[in-house]
């Protein structure tokens, strides 16, 4: 065992004995994010470096504490990235927290969110004890999927400690076009696209402006083009205009109202509450920047079929998480108790009572 | 395997409380009702069930998933019963409930491209009533005209396409399922996310014992304008397998990518004439998708990698009966083993692309260890094989060596740094060897997921996690980190 792991799994184990609660973190980047932070720091950055990567097998085993920006560095260096496009949110941030976070960036709806590419993950649960789940296959069903259930858990089931992701290739062309459409037709307009094999790879709307990215062969993007018109930005424009929707640095993000995450189906028709909105995933992900009543939000969003986070700012005692129906939040509860019994874990990260 | 007898007192005992939950035509007890039900398609093992409920909506399920629980009786969910490794062999001391009268599609939404279906609705139904719209759902088994989605679910089924279009976890967005007390639970979302824990990804491949899958919405996507197939004939086997790194190599991700063996093509060439080079001691079959500009650029490049790694014959279909024709091969080989030998038996492991050449020549090795045929069919894109172990089960001594057989490969897929079942799930036929795949504490882990969900522990019990009495039984090792449990032995 290298002295990074010992270091972490000694902290877990002692923690444990003494009931103190740990806050597992890489580079602290995705703090905001989340219910309310809780215990010690345990810093997971040590614990860093791509264990195995062959681009012909498609798949990466990396250590947590790696940078996200040295991960896909070394991934296009063999033409390949992470094709779900984790959002960093900062230079430090680490593969470790983007698994644990979930979160997914602007291919998310036509190439998969990052549960989608996780393959395998090796964790110390809250015991503190060593566990590998899944591989570095493409397939394997051998017991449960507790890897994918690790994406998005917020670090409150286990420390992740290593994760094999399927990788893709970069895709040789890449063309993004600018229309003007009003929302209600955006909306339409982009759920059409995503019945027709249009190699589509990202949209976002705002403010009567929405940008439509095509990514794959030569050919297919420029046949793609013709069909969907529009005006075409100017390859530099379009990296810094996708860089900014990822990181959320563009300027509809930078802004002091509370924002809201409305992840819906994507043809739910404009919601049409007070506040800035922008809106991606072909209409699965809205935006919105402003100080609504978070029960009116999630009565809306849960109509719609679909769950509201306060994601950014604002008033968490509202609950940043939509709150879950009795017989699942059981389900959580126990799986919280089988993974970490002493609630060691970032305690109240995802939900206040656990 | 010896069946238990089933025990009539508890048998009437069951079966007058079920009355209550549904209606008596639909509890079947009689032994010619419930023989149709003792295996699925791991027909090598069969139990009676004690009770056969056909339960036809959400309320019934809960209703005699609520009975059960309260008498503290076993229930093995069951869709079509096409699943290959025991998953829905039944307990003659259970009820075995079956989805197959749900089978209503009960929204399909061409703009949202989803469909919402009950659970005994086929795979291949669900894209037929998608077709109108030019839209189809991507994971394709080979028993798609018959599995159903339920199952599919169970058993997180994939297809020939899932390198590109991934598996079933990666197509439902959304199951409700009830959960063995009796509550209804909806896991997933119409919305490309949830909160909370990603349970949906916990419940698919589940094999049936975490719910009961009561309705599912799966994403439907749009059909390729243009479909193409190369087959590319190979002169070693090694030289095939280093050609699939390649094309990956090469920034392509293909349709489909499968690999045969010369035992294989021969085998089904006698049976469907498809037109492979018998004479190739492996082929490839390629396929490229898309537009017809992505399909064109696509197939040229992959023709071009292909002859550069050593292809000693390529043909490119040239119109859509003959890349069915290309298909129809791969597609019919387990029908044409069965049709050379008494039985077989197909393992189901996966392994890092690069070990391919190692594996098939370790399996060669064994055939001649065991003195038993085993042909190879493989999906090489995603490293998952499928050898097929010839054998007569009505030999003692061929169905021992056959057994060792598939336990040595098992072992070797775990050692490569794989698994030991791909895509047909671990059920009652690789239980033993999830004892080699995980350690004591990782299979506790599992086991506490299960309490998670059934804490009584009555659905579908003693299948896919083994009880660490069982492993202790076994007696095989854990296996990791590239070690096999003697590395002083070499590999050949």
């Amino acid at each position: 065992m290298s002295d990074a792991l010992t270091t972490l799994a000694e902290a877990i184990r002692a923690a444990r004995a003494a009931g103190t609660p740990l806050r597992v973190r890489g580079g602290g980047t995705k703090d905001f994010y989340g219910q309310g932070l809780a215990g010690e720091v345990l810093d997971t950055r040590d614990y860093a470096g791509i264990v195995a990567y062959e681009p012909t097998e498609l798949v990466v085993t990396v250590r947590c504490g790696t940078r996200l920006a040295d991960l896909e560095a070394a991934l296009a260096r063999a033409d390949q990235m992470l094709a779900f496009e984790p959002p960093h949110f900062g230079a430090a941030a680490t593969i470790g927290g983007a698994v644990a976070a979930g979160l997914s960036g602007p291919r998310r709806a036509t190439a998969g969110a990052l549960r989608d590419f996780v393959l395998g993950v090796r964790i110390l649960d809250g015991r503190g004890q060593d566990l590998t789940f899944g591989g570095q296959v493409m397939k394997n069903v051998a017991g449960y999927d507790v890897s994918r259930l690790m994406a998005g858990s917020l670090g409150t089931l286990g420390v992740i400690l290593e994760a094999s992701l399927k990788v893709l290739p970069i895709p040789t062309a890449e063309a993004t076009l600018r229309l003007e459409l009003p929302e209600e037709r955006a909306i339409d307009t982009m759920n059409r696209w995503a019945g027709r094999p249009l190699p589509i790879s990202a949209t976002a709307w705002h403010a009567g402006d929405l940008a439509v990215r095509l990514s794959g062969a030569e050919a297919a993007v420029r046949a793609a083009r013709e069909r969907i018109g529009g005006e075409a930005l100017a390859p530099a424009d379009a990296v810094a205009f996708w860089r900014g929707i990822r990181e959320q640095t563009d300027p509809f993000f930078r802004t002091d109202a509370p924002l809201w995450r409305l992840s819906v189906p994507s043809a739910t028709p404009a919601l049409g509450i007070p506040g800035d909105q922008l809106i991606e995933w072909g209409g699965g992900l809205r935006w919105l920047a402003a100080d609504a009543d978070a029960r009116m939000l999630r009565v809306r969003a849960g109509q719609a079929g679909g769950h509201a986070t306060l994601f950014r700012g604002g008033d968490k005692s509202a609950g940043v998480f939509q709150p879950l129906g009795s017989p699942v939040a059981r389900i959580h509860r126990n799986l919280k108790a089988e993974f970490d019994p002493n609630g060691v874990l970032n305690r109240g990260r995802m939900y206040p009572d656990w | 395997m010896t069946a238990r007898a089933i025990d009539a007192n508890r048998q009437a005992e069951v079966v007058a409380a079920l009355v209550r939950a549904l209606p008596a035509a639909r509890v079947l007890h009689r032994e010619e009702d419930t023989r149709p039900y003792e295996c699925d398609g791991l027909t090598a093992y069969r139990e009676l069930p004690m009770v056969v409920a056909l339960p036809e909506s959400e309320a019934e399920v809960q209703a005699v998933l609520r009975t059960c629980s309260a008498l503290e009786v076993p229930v093995v969910a069951r869709g079509a019963g096409t699943g290959l490794s025991g998953g829905a062999l039944p307990s003659s001391r259970g009820v075995l409930l079956s989805l197959a009268k749900m089978k209503r599609i009960l929204a399909l939404d061409p703009i949202a491209r989803v469909a919402r279906v009950q659970p005994g609705v086929r795979n291949l139904a669900i894209s037929e009533a998608a077709a109108p719209y030019d839209l189809y759902y991507a994971p394709d088994p080979s028993s798609q005209i018959a599995c159903s989605i339920g199952g599919n679910v169970a058993e997180n089924s994939g297809g020939v396409h899932c390198l590109k279009y991934g598996l079933t976890v990666h197509n439902v967005m959304r199951v409700r399922g009830v959960t063995m007390s009796g509550e209804a639970v909806e896991l997933g979302s119409e919305a490309l996310d949830a909160p909370g824990f990603d349970l949906l990804a916990a419940v698919v491949g589940s094999e049936g014992m975490l719910v009961v899958v009561t309705e599912a919405t799966v994403r439907l996507v749009p059909k390729p304008e243009l479909a193409r197939c190369i087959l590319a004939s190979f002169g070693d086997v090694e030289k095939a397998g280093d050609a699939v790194a390649q094309v990956i190599a090469a920034g392509i991700i293909p349709a489909g990518l499968e690999m045969m063996d010369q035992p294989a093509t021969r085998a089904v060439e006698e049976f469907v004439h498809a037109g492979y080079d018998l004479d190739a001691a492996a082929i490839l079959l390629a396929e490229a998708d898309g537009t017809p500009e992505e399909v064109a650029e696509d197939i040229a490049r992959m023709r071009a990698v292909l002859e550069k790694a050593g292809a000693t014959g390529i043909r490119v279909s040239r119109d859509e009966a003959e890349r069915l024709t290309f298909w129809a091969g791969r597609k019919a080989a387990f029908p044409a083993v069965g049709r050379i030998s008494p039985d077989y038996i197909c393992m189901d492991g996966t392994i890092p692309r690069k070990r391919l050449a190692e594996m098939l020549r370790a399996i060669a090795r064994l055939e001649q260890k065991y003195g038993l045929r085993c042909p190879n069919v493989f999906h090489a894109g995603d490293g998952n094989l499928h050898p097929l172990i010839l054998f007569d089960a009505n030999d003692p001594d061929q169905l021992r060596r056959t057994e060792r057989f598939v336990e040595e490969v098992l072992e070797l897929s775990v050692a490569f740094g794989g698994t030991i079942t791909g895509e047909h799930g671990v059920g009652i036929e690789k239980i033993n060897q999830m004892c080699l795949q995980f350690s004591p504490e990782e299979l506790e882990r599992f086991r506490g997921v299960k309490r998670a969900f059934d804490p009584a522990g009555l659905l579908n019990p003693e299948k896919n996690v083994p009880s660490l009495h069982r492993c202790a039984e076994y007696g095989r090792m854990h296996v990791r980190g590239g070690k096999l449990p003697h590395p002083e032995l070499p590999l050949f």
